[in-house]
């Protein structure tokens, strides 16, 4: 149990997707002038992350990698390396779940898909969520550690852009130079909150 | 001598007036990752450029044939074997630099810049001027990519392509590395510079005031 939890602390603080790795930059900084919009598009990544980096696990564990194949019971299967054909089959597992996703919010929860649904297609093209399924074949998650960090990194994503966007509300109101109104700022600002995030570092777990 | 014109425009472009990542914001997540020495910005560079030029061809020869419906998940294919090809690439001739990109390889794939010109130019012009398009985005992440990676070496750790330029206090020299330039948010900073220079040169970019200041007592007055 101990062992989930600090791995969850790990994905959330010291490795967060956004502050300590850069991903999913393009979505962060354009979607984050406002707080609704920032929560509705957090909580979707946390979704999307927690259904598809098990996902990706399963297909990794019992598809892709070597001598995976051996529970179909054919000769030969043992040796079979599929591992080469990994990105293509996450990209389409996380393209095909965020499309499922779409369509079943569409159906059953018009109310969330209303606040969600806009945000959907985005996170296909979101490098955290392929981040997320990368690192954990890199890591050689299980499958219950590949739930918790799908979690936890889902979570890490939502904290930073709720961060930004709650900053940038504030400082819409300030007085900056010119040249660095709007977008220079923006990246000045996730650099100090990346150098804060960064005191997380030194805690081991 | 206008067909080749084109191309030169095409091409030259996205380096400095409409650079991919300081002014259409793409692509920024690898950027920064990447870049804190030039050995992986320069493999990065030159990968991300193939990529965006094969994958602005291969779309753009199939892009009558494809439903406007699954556009994007031909792209993502397309994208996602291109990618294929260069991991294998790398793995096979020069491992220890794939194993430093981690990760980021692999997400060249959802690297707004591959997307985005897909969508934005290949999706209706003819192939060798979308392969064109594509070398000149590649190029543009490229010039800024290095720029930064160069910043960073030189004065995180006093180097050039691991050559030493600035003689080091470990070594017995003078300089004393900025081990700030080596972290993450250092490049934050840089892109946030980066801009504001680029802003402040082409006054055009820069973006307007969400909110002015209130009029208060003047506009008083002069009612």
């Amino acid at each position: 149990m101990e062992h989930y939890l600090s791995l969850l602390l790990k994905a959330i603080f010291i490795e967060n997707m956004a502050l300590a790795f850069f991903l999913g930059m393009c979505t962060f900084i354009a979607i984050s002038k406002k707080i609704q919009p920032a929560i509705g598009l957090g909580i979707a990544v946390i979704i999307v992350q927690v259904l598809t980096v098990p996902a990706n696990n399963l297909i990794f564990n019992y598809l892709l990698r070597e001598g995976a194949l051996s529970w179909t019971g054919i000769a030969g299967m043992e040796t079979v390396d599929l591992s080469f054909l990994g990105l293509i089959s996450y990209i389409g597992v996380i393209a095909a779940i965020v499309q499922i996703l779409e369509m079943l919010l569409d159906k059953y929860v018009p109310a969330l898909y209303n606040t969600l649904g806009i945000f959907l297609p985005l996170i296909t093209v979101n490098c955290a969520i392929l981040a997320g399924s990368l690192f954990m074949v890199e890591r050689d998650y299980t499958f219950s550690e590949s739930v918790v960090y799908g979690v936890g990194s889902g979570a890490s994503w939502a904290l930073a852009i709720l961060v930004l966007a709650g900053i940038r509300e504030k400082m819409k109101y300030s007085d900056v130079p010119e040249g660095l109104r709007g977008l220079g700022i923006t990246f000045i600002t996730v650099g100090l909150m990346s150098l804060g995030f960064m005191s997380f570092s030194g805690i081991k777990l | 001598m206008t067909d080749t014109n084109s191309t030169r425009h095409i091409i030259t472009d996205p380096v400095f007036s409409n650079n991919p990542i300081a002014v259409q914001i793409l692509g920024i997540c690898s950027a920064l990752a990447v870049t804190s020495n030039l050995k992986t910005a320069l493999t990065m560079s030159i990968g991300l450029t193939l990529v965006t030029a094969m994958c602005n061809f291969a779309f753009s020869l199939v892009r009558n044939q494809t439903p406007n419906s699954i556009r994007i998940i031909v792209q993502m294919t397309i994208a996602a074997s291109l990618v294929i090809v260069l991991d294998q690439f790398l793995r096979a001739f020069a491992y220890e630099m794939s194993k430093q990109l981690s990760v980021f390889v692999g997400l060249i794939i959802t690297n707004c810049i591959v997307m985005g010109r897909m969508e934005g130019f290949a999706i209706k012009n003819p192939p060798m001027a979308s392969f064109w398009d594509g070398i000149g985005n590649g190029l543009g992440y490229s010039v800024l990519l290095m720029v930064l990676a160069v910043i960073r070496e030189l004065t995180g750790s006093g180097k050039w392509f691991g050559i030493e330029i600035f003689k080091t206090v470990n070594n017995g020299g003078w300089y004393v590395p900025n081990g700030l330039m080596l972290l993450p948010p250092s490049a934050f900073f840089l892109i946030g510079l980066f801009i504001w220079a680029l802003r402040s040169w082409k006054k055009h970019q820069v973006e307007a005031r969400e909110f002015s200041m209130a009029p208060q007592s003047k506009a008083l007055l002069s009612h």
